[in-house]
């Protein structure tokens, strides 16, 4: 377990400009902001002009930090309190439960939740619960 | 164009989620642990998101159509069932023994740490086994494609 700071409004800077790439991208390309959904159109293209524009999106993310880096002078924080295994089974998983859950934190947790779609609401509520579940039985009960 | 501001995109997207701090596992699963270590900075990532959405759909949707596309490509289910419910809990669960979600992880390849590697290779490889694993009860269910 690794303590970290609490940081209200580097959180909320970071969140609104989150928000603000949803709004952009549903104003420009008319489309959803989730990692799984740009994801799956990558793996998966339904043409070259689909492919393209999922690619740059993809690019543009990863560029994220490096650009955090350039203007701060500091790569972002990656701290990793999980085994090698654990990344690989909870990997797997949520692959396996975004593709049949259709979409994720950034899909159904903010643009779907921002549209009030029900599906992304009851999925929102149900990935928040079972992943506090898990991470209880992990720190708490099998006390890892 | 379409290829130059979707980068942009998705890089104000990746510094939102650098700074935010949802690229970093162990804050993300100390958010989780309300009866540990807990450190409740990725309610205001959620909600910072949220109100910038919410408020900015609410002009975008109006419009007839997105500047650079046809037509706006909006999700219309509104029925719950059992693979969203079973897939967003099966997510979570993932998503609390990694401490990575995809929208963090993606990101997160920029700082260049193996961790986030083998993530994304495990990531990558379960959504090819869920559509792999789909395909087949597609078939077996003709009347329901």
């Amino acid at each position: 377990m690794i303590e970290t700071a609490f940081t209200p409004l580097q959180s909320l800077g970071g969140g609104a400009l989150i928000g603000l790439a949803a709004v952009l991208l549903m104003a420009t390309m008319g489309r959803i902001m989730g990692a799984t959904g740009i994801l799956a159109g990558l793996i998966k293209p339904a043409g070259m002009l689909d492919w393209s524009w999922r690619a740059a999106v993809l690019a543009g993310m990863i560029s994220g930090p490096l650009a955090v880096l350039v203007l701060s002078g500091n790569m972002p924080a990656v701290q990793v309190p999980v085994s090698t295994p654990m990344l690989i089974v909870g990997g797997f998983l949520v692959g396996i439960g975004v593709t049949f859950g259709a979409g994720c934190t950034s899909g159904h947790g903010v643009c779907g939740m921002a549209r009030l779609s029900p599906r992304s609401i009851a999925a929102t509520i149900t990935f928040m619960i079972t992943t506090g579940l898990t991470v209880y039985v992990i720190r708490h009960v099998l006390g890892a | 164009m379409r290829i130059f501001i979707s980068y942009l995109i998705g890089l104000v997207f990746g510094v939102g989620i650098s700074i935010s701090g949802m690229a970093n596992p162990a804050k993300v699963l100390n958010f989780f642990d309300v009866a540990g270590s807990w450190d409740p900075s990725l309610a205001f990532v959620m909600g910072g998101a949220l109100v910038v959405t919410f408020i900015g759909y609410r002009f975008v949707l109006r419009r007839p159509a997105p500047l650079l596309a046809e037509s706006f490509q909006l999700p219309t289910r509104r029925d719950l069932d059992l693979p969203l419910i079973g897939g967003a809990a099966v997510f979570g669960i993932g998503w609390g023994i990694a401490g990575f979600c995809p929208g963090g992880a993606l990101p997160a390849l920029g700082t260049g740490r193996v961790e986030v590697f083998i993530f994304v290779a495990a990531l990558l490889g379960g959504i090819l086994a869920a559509k792999a694993l789909q395909s087949i009860f597609a078939q077996r269910s003709p009347a329901n494609p």
